[in-house]
């Protein structure tokens, strides 16, 4: 029969196609239904975040950043305030408030990326009811980010040295409520999905990576603790104190969509278990660091105390000015390694800022995750690495 | 007196009266349960998926479907300039008229009894007894496939194309084993004929006398014939788990992509008139058509929506299969269990 099969069909999957997750543009080569030959073609949705970045303020970046992993809102602005607090020399004087809450949203906000993943995958091949449960979940969320933020998608709810504002007067509550639900809800995904014979034939197998490939191309994330390599920055390179809370890191060994799909599910878990330690460590505390030069002083005192009011129009005509110098901070997204490095040359922006993403670098992983492959597999695939493409193109 | 059965030669415009309204009632209630299928099937997920379903158009959402009807009647009609037009118009109606034409052959009550000029007729409330019944719905099936096939090359579109292919392939391997599931049927029954089965299957279980309260529905006897029937039917009409054809996180929407306006309207009748027919065919076949507690055609139809229901349910449920494995299930598990039922089957009626 290959002897007979001397073309090829090139199909352009996207940048309109209701499962490449936004505008992602696959250019696939079809032998019958055998996919030779996938490039990924991107740079529809860029913004030129990094460019637009060199001409703001520190703090007028945060909001570009909630449009990098638009489902994950609070990991990047968490990623942003962290690099530049790292870069001012401020680490150590955050509030263990503001850091606890920092977790708590971190956290809700792995579940939330999580869910929309898991709603998307699951409709990509076929089960769509899973679609409709995952988001009333994630709802719950995006009630709590409008509770605290204003916002329900595009948080920009931290700020360098702390918070835009406080936790609302019962959220508390709210939230452990929710955090509590989560294993049961998890159960229930599990019933419909795990078990299923049909859904273990189009994942199981679908997709391997080995776990060298997968460190050789950068992968990082749930993509690549399913390969088996035991990393997550939150337990080997702590930020935020997550140091102080007791999870676990899933890993598993089978490579392929299935274990990607459980390993996702057991950190959500493991993410309802983090917030709920940090809401029981929660105390009063002020949610803004005590600098200053920095951060913006209380309303109330900009116009009863003469020197707020001169920090205040300082910080709001023309920023603040960190010591020229470079550094590099990343935290574990909820898609991966999540980096930014920032250059600074003492000026009130930024003179670079580069962002790793990790949906950009996973996505590296699909030619070879899917060649030889079947049509229905690329899907499956796309699903499993779990892209954005607003990270991805920026 | 012994009622007449009307005849074409006897009384000619009779005949062709009560034909035309058997004809019209059928197709009727066919398009009203096509209509209100996809409203029982929005309203049925909805609910099994924690949302409302279509529920602002007239009470309860029930104008919905004529509403979605004339929508899609007064879309533009697209032809894509590359599309082969004469075959781009014709597959929406091969793919609807077989759906259609099975209903003729299905018996859906006993037999009607009116007076007339001082005679008794009796009227089976069938469009017509084919001797062939059986045979001609298999048929009907297969011929459903070249729309299909038709809509997916006339489209000149790469995704129809994908589409059309599969559902080739998909249908032609799983009407192998569904015919071979009905062959196992009409060993028991010794006839052809779908009024015949169902004749058959109003008498006791096994033909003993002390099981007479259970029906001799061939579900009972042929369990494994039944569920080879389902499935494979599942996947003639294209139903999830089996809907590769127009798989739309794939191929976008497979073979009706370039479709708009009232041919996409067709393809989508004709999916839900499949789903009728074939849950009447399954009723005749094994549930013991029209028989029941009820009056006739309320047993047919009681039975019928609880096939659709079925199909509905497990579309809400089941993820996709794909392509290879497809055909590993129909050629490697499907088929051989139906021949193996045809030969235990046979190995029984010939030991009782």
């Amino acid at each position: 029969m290959a002897a007979n099969t001397s073309e090829t069909m090139t199909i352009n999957m996207g940048p309109q196609h209701p499962s490449t997750h936004g505008v992602l543009q696959l250019i696939l080569e079809l032998d019958g239904e055998i996919v030779q030959k996938a490039t990924p073609h991107i740079g529809f949705l860029h913004r030129g975040i990094e460019k637009l970045s060199e001409h703001r303020t520190y703090h007028q970046i945060i909001p570009l950043t909630d449009r990098l992993d638009y489902l994950a809102p609070m990991s990047n602005n968490l990623g942003y305030v962290l690099a530049v607090e790292k870069l001012l020399g401020i680490t150590d004087e955050i509030p263990e408030r503001v850091q606890r809450i920092r977790v708590i949203m971190a956290e809700l906000t792995r579940l939330k990326s999580h869910l929309v993943w898991l709603a998307c995958h699951a409709l990509d091949i076929g089960a769509m009811t899973v679609f409709l449960y995952c988001f009333r979940e994630r709802e719950c969320i995006t009630d709590i980010y409008e509770k605290v933020s204003g916002a329900r998608m595009t948080s920009n709810y931290f700020r360098v040295g702390g918070l835009a504002d406080d936790l609302p007067d019962g959220l508390e509550g709210e939230i452990r409520t929710f955090a509590e639900s989560i294993p049961a809800h998890v159960e229930e995904y599990e019933g419909l999905l795990t078990g299923n014979k049909i859904w273990q034939k189009r994942t199981i197998g679908v997709g391997k990576i080995s776990a060298e490939a997968a460190v050789d191309i950068g992968i990082t994330g749930p993509a690549l603790r399913a390969s088996g390599v035991d990393w997550d920055l939150r337990r080997d390179n702590p930020y935020s104190g997550y140091e102080d809370y007791d999870f676990e890191v899933p890993v598993r060994q089978g490579c392929d969509t299935f274990d990607r799909y459980r390993v996702r599910l057991d950190e959500m878990r493991q993410s309802a278990r983090i917030v709920l330690q940090a809401l029981d460590k929660l105390k009063p505390g002020p949610i803004l660091a005590d600098c200053p030069k920095i951060v913006l002083p209380p309303k109330q005192e900009v116009v009863s105390n003469i020197e707020s009011l001169i920090h205040h129009f300082k910080i709001v005509t023309e920023g603040f000015h960190p010591e020229p110098g470079e550094i590099y901070q990343s935290v574990e997204a909820p898609k991966g390694e999540l980096g930014f490095y920032l250059i600074s040359d003492g000026s009130a922006h930024p003179f670079r800022m580069k962002i790793r993403p990790p949906s950009f670098v996973n996505l590296q992983g699909l030619p070879q995750m899917v060649e030889g492959k079947l049509l229905a597999d690329v899907i499956a695939v796309i699903g499993t690495l779990d892209i954005v493409l607003g990270e991805i193109d920026r | 007196m012994t009622p007449e059965v009307l005849t074409l030669s006897q009384t000619p415009w009779l005949f062709t009266g009560v034909m035309l309204v058997k004809i019209i009632v059928a197709f009727v209630a066919t398009l009203l349960i096509v209509a209100y299928a996809t409203y029982a099937e929005r309203k049925i997920i909805g609910r099994m998926q924690t949302r409302m379903g279509p529920n602002m158009t007239g009470p309860k959402g029930l104008l919905q479907p004529i509403a979605d009807g004339l929508k899609l009647f007064f879309k533009e009609d697209i032809i894509p300039s590359q599309a082969h037009w004469f075959a781009f118009i014709l597959a929406p109606m091969m793919i609807l008229a077989p759906a259609f034409i099975s209903i003729s052959v299905i018996p859906f009550g006993g037999d009607l009894q009116f007076t007339y000029d001082g005679t008794l007729y009796a009227v089976p409330m069938q469009i017509t007894d084919l001797n062939i019944g059986v045979l001609f719905v298999v048929a009907m099936a297969g011929l459903g496939v070249y729309g299909i096939v038709l809509a997916g090359l006339a489209s000149n579109s790469k995704y129809a194309l994908l589409g059309g292919i599969r559902s080739t392939a998909q249908m032609i391997s799983y009407e192998l084993a569904v015919g071979l599931a009905i062959v196992a049927i009409f060993m028991l029954s010794e006839t052809l004929s779908l009024r015949g089965i169902v004749a058959v299957q109003q008498l006791p279980l096994w033909g003993l006398e002390s099981l007479s309260f259970i029906p001799n529905w061939y579900i009972f006897c042929q369990p494994l014939a039944f569920g080879l029937f389902v499935v494979g039917s599942m996947a003639e009409i294209n139903r999830t788990p089996f809907d590769l054809p127009e798989a739309e996180t794939e191929l976008v929407s497979g073979f009706c992509t370039e479709y708009s306006a009232m041919k996409y309207a067709l393809f989508f009748m004709a999916e839900y008139a499949n789903m009728i027919t074939v849950s009447a065919i399954a009723t005749t076949l094994f549930l013991g058509g029209w028989g029941g507690p009820f009056y006739g055609w309320i047993n047919f139809l009681i039975k019928v929506f609880g096939f659709m229901f079925f199909f509905i349910w497990i579309r809400a449920t089941f993820p996709r299969l794909r392509y290879d494995q497809l055909m590993f299930l129909g050629w490697k598990i499907m088929l051989p269990l139906a021949l193996v039922n045809i030969v235990i089957t046979g190995i029984a009626i010939l030991l009782w």
